[in-house]
Parts: C-alpha cells; structure tokens; sequence
C-alpha cells in the first residue's frame, strides 16, 4: 500500500505541476504539525503568558523550563496514570487475542447452531455504542469489585471481543482445513492443533486486531474514568483531570500533560508505522 | 473431528463468553429494562412505562444535541471526505516526499480524543484572542472548532483507505483511457470514481458513525458549552445521567434512542455493502 512514489509513469503528472504539488503539500504538512508544535512551545511558558500570547516563543521572563511539566505531574500523579495505561492496555491486548482467537476458532469449525448464534450476538456488540451500557456496564463492575486495573481488563475483554472475534473468525474461514485434519491424524490435541497450527498462520490479523485494540484502549477515556474507582488514573483521565470544577484549567500544566501524552504515541508510531497503517486499513475494510 | 473440538468448550469459548456476558449482555440487556424504570442505581428501580422515552423528546437539550449531532455530521462526512480523496488522488501521482505526507497525515488519528481536544482548544482560543473571544463565546465557535478537529483526525484514516482503493484499480484501464484520447479529469470521473465506489462506501460509513458518536473530542474541546448549546448526543446522555439527580431513567431512554439510530446507520451500510458484493 505504501509504495514510495507512483507505480507507473502514465498517471504521474509533469515535473512542475509535481513541483507545485510537493511544495502545496509541505506546506500542508507543516500546518498540519503546527497545533502540536504549538503546544510544545507553550510547556515552557508561564501559564499567564500562554493565553496572552500564545504564538510568541518563550523567553526572558515568559520562560519557566520544566516547571510546568513538576507541576502537571505532581497535580495528575501522571506517572502511576502512565504505569497503569502501559499495564491495562498491554494486558488487555495480549488476553484479548489469546481468549478471542481461541473462541473465533471453536465457533467457525464447529457448526451449531450454538455457535452461529454467539457468532451473531458477538457481531451485534461492535454496533452498540458505549453510552447504551455506561451506566450498567459501571454498576456491574463495581459490584463485582472489579474498579481496578487488574478488574478493568476483564472488562475490556468482555467489551473489546466483539470485534476481536468478528475479524479473527473471518480469517479462519479462509484457512484450509486439511492443515488442522493432518495434526490431528498425527495425534495433536485440540489445543495443540490450535496453538502449533493455527495461531502462528492467524498472524496478520493478530497484529491488526492488537493495533486497533491497543488504539482503543489507549486512548478510551470514558470506560476507565466510570469503571476504575478515584484512587487510580490513566493517561486520558489524567489530562482530563487538570480541568477543576467551574471549568478552570491550569494551562501550564496542561500544556506539559499533553506533551507527555503525545510522546509515546508519536515514538510508537514512528517505529511500527508500516503496521500500523496496514492494521487500521485492513480493519476499516472489515470492519 | 467436530466431536473432539467440541468437549473443548470451556476452554476454547468460556472466558470470553463469560467475560461478554457479564460486562457486555448483562449491561445490555440491563439497561433495555432500566429506560423503563425510575432508578437511581440499578436496584431501586421500578417500572414507569414510556415516561422516561416522553421526558426524553420534550427535552430541549436532547433535541438540540440530536440537531446539533446531525449537523455536524453531515457537514464534517463531506469536508473529511473530500479533502481526504483530494489528498490521496494527489499522493498517487508519483510527486516527492508522498511517503512524508502520509506519515504525517496519519498520525493526528492515533492521538486520543481527550488530547485532542485540548489541543485544538489552545490553537483554536490562540487564534480567536485575535478578536477577544474563545471558543465557548458563541455555539458557532465550538461547532467549526469540531468540525476542524474532526477533519485533522481523520482525514489521514480516510486519505489512507482511499490511497489503496486507487492503488487497485487496474493499469489496463487508465491507459486504454489515455489512448481512447480521455482527459485527466474524464479519466477521474469516469474510471477512478467509479471505481473506487467502494472505498467511498466505507469512507462514509466510518466518517458517519465516527462523527455521529463523537465524545472525547466534544467534552474536551468545549464541553457543551455555552450553555449545552454545542453537546452532541454522547455528552448529552452523560450529563443527564451523572449531572441531573433523579434524571438515570431519562439518560437511559436517550441511549436506548441513540443506539437505535446508530444501528439503522449500520444496517443502511450493511444494505450498501451487499449491493456492492452482489454487483462484482
């Protein structure tokens, strides 16, 4: 998908009308990059200059070096939020496809009408959107004593393998089964089939539904702040927390927060973009 | 074979049954039940009939959020779109640096939405301090501030899906065009547009129902304000539930009523998607 240039010279255009278009486009790009830039200027001014003046670069008595990102994370305690976003959402994601490439599996090689109609209930869950259960999905939770990081991730299994086993069991129905017979004529078990023979061909869409689960429960804001108890934060419940009551935000250490928000996200991006970008593709087609 | 796979159930399928059961059915089935009841948690509820569906249509915030959604959703499918097959028809002509572009492009779509609005409510009160205001003057403010931010998070998403549709269509095509004696823009609108139909189809679709649900970004960009005239459906049913005392039933109702409407985009896309299936 991402072939540099064009494939073929009879739909690339002249040289200047491609030099109007290179030039067009950097410029595109840089505007495109400016809020963030804007931002990361902004970390190092004083919260009373950032919105006064907000295009002016930091220096003499605007410039406060790091002072914004002390306060944000002493405010935030941003660093156990971020311990805890790594945490759920690694876990989540590694659960999520052990249990949902297993349960995709079971359901497309067995045919019943049992699993036709989980396979059906599963499909109808990637439609309903979060606000529908918000309310429930919390209270259950809470009863089960589950409002904390290690109980969040059962939740984000229950509510992530909707779409986990739709785009699984569409890739397992593309794979022979004469693979799986032969294991089993050699005397494999079912488990072993599963984990020797199929999981290792499921790779493609392993690292699709790992991308596109790890985007959403990275970034998923309202789940965490309704289903976590007030003693633990994630990143986004962390930026979000900055804006007090009467909607007050200190901006300075806003400025800092979101800074430290986008790093990780820009770092991962940069070193596994060509899957990235493969993943989110391949799972808007079938999604 | 069958058999053998079968007594392997409680391993293959329970826990994730299990785990879809308890936090997504239950919550499901659960919250049906409760937009019939009066509650203020889940075991104090008793049956009121449609009451809450009724307080629900005569509430002005609901109607403006359901306005205000539709709007917004109309107007940012055609703008993301445009400017996305724009992009894209561009970056499929071979020019310099296309490969920077779409780095770049992309990468506002992996941003969260609580950042992201944050982040455009600097850039966007930066600009508007020009004139003494910001974003939560006047409702036409938040709702152009939306409809920017939408546009930088997924025009990239859409320019990439869009980038492949073209990439697919066969060579053979474009130059029996060009030896036909077509122009660029006959060639455009007449083999690249129809032939990439169906990424325009899933373009839509994932821009409608993206932009129809929309909530991070609106909580964080203006909160609804002023006062709730820029709340779209999402913000709308979480401030009656967790602002308004007395008020679950009625938020309830309103997110039965919102998934309803969400699921009839679903269904409409599914029609859409099987016509095409049936056509090739």
């Amino acid at each position: 998908m991402a072939r540099r240039g064009g494939r073929s010279s009879d739909m690339d255009v002249s040289q200047t009308t491609g030099l109007i278009l290179t030039i067009l486009f950097t410029v595109l790009s840089v505007a495109f990059l400016y809020p963030i830039f804007l931002v990361l200027l902004n970390s190092f001014k004083s919260k009373l200059y950032i919105s006064d003046q907000p295009f002016s670069f930091p220096s003499g008595e605007t410039f406060v070096g790091m002072s914004n990102y002390v306060d944000g994370i002493a405010k935030t305690d941003f660093m156990s939020a971020a311990v805890n976003s790594v945490f759920i959402t690694v876990f989540s994601v590694i659960l999520i496809i052990l249990v949902t490439s297993m349960t995709a599996w079971w359901i497309t090689r067995v045919k019943c009408l049992f699993s036709t109609l989980t396979y059906f209930v599963f499909v109808f869950a990637m439609i309903v959107p979060f606000q529908m259960v918000m309310f429930t999905l919390s209270k259950v939770a809470d009863m089960l004593h589950l409002s904390n990081p290690v109980g969040i991730i059962l939740v984000y299994i229950g509510f992530g393998a909707g779409q986990a086993v739709f785009m699984f069991a569409g890739f397992v129905k593309s794979i022979p089964i004469s693979l799986e017979e032969a294991a089993m004529l050699d005397g494999c078990t079912p488990i072993q089939t599963f984990f020797l023979v199929v999981f290792p061909v499921l790779k493609p869409t392993t690292i699709t539904v790992a991308i596109l689960q790890a985007m959403w429960i990275w970034n998923d804001y309202l789940l965490p702040y309704l289903v976590l108890n007030s003693d633990y934060k994630t990143i986004p419940i962390a930026v979000q927390y900055l804006k007090g009551g009467y909607g007050s935000i200190d901006m300075g250490a806003m400025m800092g927060m979101l800074v430290l928000a986008i790093v990780p996200i820009v770092v991962f991006y940069l070193s596994c973009q060509k899957y990235i970008i493969r993943g989110v593709a391949a799972g808007a087609v079938k999604g | 074979m069958q058999k053998a796979y079968k007594k392997y159930f409680p391993i293959f399928v329970l826990p994730t049954l299990l785990a879809f059961v308890m936090f997504f059915l239950v919550p499901f089935i659960l919250g049906i039940v409760l937009s019939f009841c009066k509650f203020t948690t889940v075991t104090n509820a008793h049956f009121i009939g449609l009451e809450n569906y009724a307080k629900a249509f005569s509430n002005k915030d609901f109607l403006n959020a359901l306005w205000f959604t539709t709007k917004f959703t109309v107007v940012s499918v055609i703008f993301v779109n445009v400017i996305a097959f724009a992009f894209a028809y561009a970056l499929t002509r071979g020019i310099k640096g296309t490969s920077i572009f779409r780095t770049v492009f992309f990468m506002p779509n992996l941003i969260g939405g609580i950042v992201l609005g944050y982040i455009w409510q600097l850039m966007i009160n930066a600009v508007l301090a020009h004139w003494n205001v910001t974003i939560t003057s006047d409702p036409k403010y938040g709702f152009w501030g939306l409809i920017i931010l939408m546009n930088w998070q997924m025009i990239g998403y859409m320019m990439i899906i869009y980038i492949a549709g073209i990439q697919n269509i066969p060579l053979e095509l474009i130059e029996a065009a060009k030896i036909d004696g077509a122009s660029k823009a006959q060639a455009l609108f007449n083999i690249t547009i129809p032939m990439v139909m169906s990424s325009i189809t899933i373009c839509i679709f994932l821009t409608l129902t993206n932009s129809f649900k929309l909530f991070d970004q609106n909580l964080a960009l203006t909160a609804g304000a002023p006062a709730r005239k820029t709340s779209m459906l999402a913000l709308d049913i979480y401030t009656t539930f967790y602002n308004r005392n007395g008020w679950e039933g009625v938020g309830q109702a309103k997110a039965v009523i919102f998934f309803l409407i969400v699921g009839l985009i679903s269904l409409t896309q599914l029609y859409f998607t099987r016509n095409k299936e049936v056509e090739s």
